[in-house]
């Protein structure tokens, strides 16, 4: 009979599982990072020993390659005007949605939840056509302006009933004080929707940081190179080389880990929005 | 990636085709003024939605018509001959079956996995929230990455065999991403892994949302942990369980990175764990075959929405319909 005993399992139980799962989830991860402190000698020796001594050469010679740099260059560049671009758009776009009543609203609605179900990979190869007739492949912007149309649907749904939590009042209140509807739109929606544009703009720079396949069709040279198609050009160039390949690997998730952990309440909360419905 | 976290809202709401109720009536009708500013705001988005998304799908539907390289306009007019083609194709058929295998077994592996630990998440333990943002970590590190890592991990002299060996289990070491038998479960393992901190998260959500009055009152009457869990929680949790599951699928459908990552671009089919986008990149661009690319590319389309349609028709009507009469 368990009876009231909310806890059958006994507290040890629990954090022993707990320990375990951590293990399970972070050692690939710890894997990465420690590995890049080894030798290839040591990793052939022991693949999973720990670094002895401790080697820096590894991690020293990617971040002082320009091939590094220019990569992460390039994804900065790509992440942070995607992101600027699909929050700006978006923003527009969700507060006609939220905030005006006009024939053909539904419809709108519809085409972007529609297109939440089509990420970027059912329609890789036309978009690949598209880009290469506008002329723009191995350029940044070829992957920029399709990572912002893919990532405005995310964006606009989550949007929307943040516009259109703003009270009336405050819309009636600017409308006296002979506001317009766009004045109030720059000067109060978009300052009382922050932590919304915050929430959205965090989901586009991690999705266009990682982001793989758009970059690998569009981006076919070296110098155009984002940190993705960097990791693994590098590892099949240092195949023999895996403490560097290691180094690399790591020292390129530095930005998405970083984000997320500032971030991470935020990720996790809107989530649980989300959910709640 | 994370973004598709949302969906989750816009699923339950039954797909999302009915437009959301307007914030309030307008007490005038719209103006010129008003549909000035309506495309000025919505004119943008709508602008690059439809050019880079809607569009594609389009020229997908006429490109693969014809037999093309890529070069000049499509000319070589031929019909549905690269839809046949693909049918016929034991390749693609096999592609099919490892995109519906991946399908089931994420979803019998990642759903009880996901739910026990969230039920082991949800109690009220010390350092809770430090574990909750750590199972999140694979999910947000990239497939590139993530690829890279399992690849040298899982190598014959890699790290998992080289723990394997050190406590003594020589006899479970394994060529793990080789042998065609073991593979698939391999892929199923890192897919595990990769993506059990999303429905955990999800699931640890939906419990927040259970009225905790209902485990005291179950407590009251005598249940046993276990039993509140499974009458009271599991129950409850059903339709983000089953929203889960929507994503899920959608995601196993369009599986790419990873194999493309680990097992390249000639071995995942002869490993057996090639999906329908490997297929249609392998023999679509790598071939320079865009028409047939762009014809494989109309399938993947037309078999997901078909998935999604099935689904969401059969499985998550219910919640719609719960979530009507249940005055949500």
């Amino acid at each position: 009979m368990a009876g009231r005993n909310d806890n059958s399992w006994g507290h040890p139980g629990i954090y022993a599982g707990a320990l375990l799962l951590i293990g399970v989830m972070l050692g690939p991860v710890v894997y990465i990072i420690i590995g890049g402190f080894r030798t290839n000698a040591q990793i052939t020796v022991d693949p999973a020993g720990l670094p002895h001594p401790w080697e820096f050469g590894n991690y020293t010679n990617v971040l002082s390659s320009s091939g590094f740099w220019r990569q992460a260059g390039n994804s900065t560049i790509v992440a942070v005007v995607t992101t600027f671009g699909v929050v700006l758009l978006g923003v527009m776009a969700s507060y006609v949605l939220a905030r005006y009543r006009f024939r053909g609203s539904g419809a709108m609605y519809a085409l972007f939840a529609a297109g939440l179900m089509f990420p970027v990979t059912v329609a890789i190869t036309p978009v690949y056509i598209l880009v290469k007739s506008l002329g723009i492949v191995n350029t940044l912007p070829g992957v920029i302006l399709p990572q912002i149309a893919f990532a405005l649907p995310t964006t606009i749904i989550i949007l929307v009933p943040f516009l259109r939590a703003i009270p009336r009042e405050i819309e009636e209140a600017a409308a006296i004080d002979r506001c317009s509807r766009l004045g109030f739109f720059w000067r109060i929606v978009i300052p009382l929707s922050v932590p919304g544009l915050v929430t959205t703009g965090i989901l586009a720079f991690i999705n266009s940081w990682n982001s793989y396949l758009l970059p690998l069709f569009i981006l076919s040279e070296q110098d155009t190179f984002t940190l993705p198609l960097g990791v693994q050009a590098f590892a099949s160039e240092y195949s023999v080389d895996t403490a560097k390949v290691l180094a690399f690997t790591s020292l390129s998730m530095i930005p998405a880990l970083v984000f997320f952990s500032l971030f991470e309440r935020r990720i996790v909360g809107g989530l649980t929005g989300a959910v709640k419905g | 990636m994370a973004g598709s976290l949302v969906i989750a809202d816009h699923v339950r709401d039954g797909g999302g085709v009915q437009p959301p109720p307007p914030a309030r009536p307008r007490r005038r009708g719209i103006g010129w003024a008003q549909r000035l500013e309506i495309l000025l705001l919505a004119g943008p988005a709508i602008l690059m939605f439809l050019g880079f998304v809607v569009a594609p799908i389009l020229i997908a539907a006429y490109i693969g018509l014809y037999r093309w390289k890529g070069f000049g306009l499509p000319t070589n007019f031929v019909g549905f001959d690269n839809y046949v083609t693909i049918l016929q194709d034991s390749a693609f058929w096999a592609a099919l079956r490892h995109n519906g295998i991946i399908v089931v077994l994420s979803l019998i592996f990642q759903g009880p996995i996901a739910v026990a630990l969230a039920l082991l998440l949800n109690q009220k333990i010390r350092g809770r929230s430090v574990i909750r943002v750590l199972i999140f970590v694979p999910y947000v590190i990239a497939e590139v990455i993530v690829g890279t890592a399992w690849a040298l991990l899982l190598q014959t002299n890699g790290a998992v065999n080289g723990v394997l060996r050190s406590i003594g289990l020589d006899g479970l070491t394994q060529d793990w991403l080789a042998n065609p038998k073991l593979a698939i479960w391999t892929l199923i393992m890192i897919l595990t892994w990769k993506y059990i901190g999303f429905a955990v998260i999800l699931f640890l959500a939906g419990m927040q949302n259970i009225p905790e009055e209902l485990a005291e009152a179950a407590a009251v009457d005598g249940a046993s942990y276990w039993q509140t869990q499974w009458r009271i929680t599991l129950p409850l949790l059903g339709p983000t369980i089953r929203i889960w599951g929507f994503l899920s699928i959608i995601g196993a459908l369009q599986l790419f990175d990873l194999v493309y990552i680990i097992w390249g671009q000639y071995v995942s089919s002869t490993a057996g764990t090639s999906t329908m986008v490997t297929y249609m990149v392998n023999e679509g661009r790598n071939a320079g075959n865009y028409g047939y690319g762009n014809a494989v590319a109309v399938v993947l389309f037309v078999v997901s929405m078909t998935i999604a349609l099935l689904y969401q028709r059969f499985v998550l009507r219910r919640d719609t319909e719960g979530a009507l009469t249940g005055g949500r």
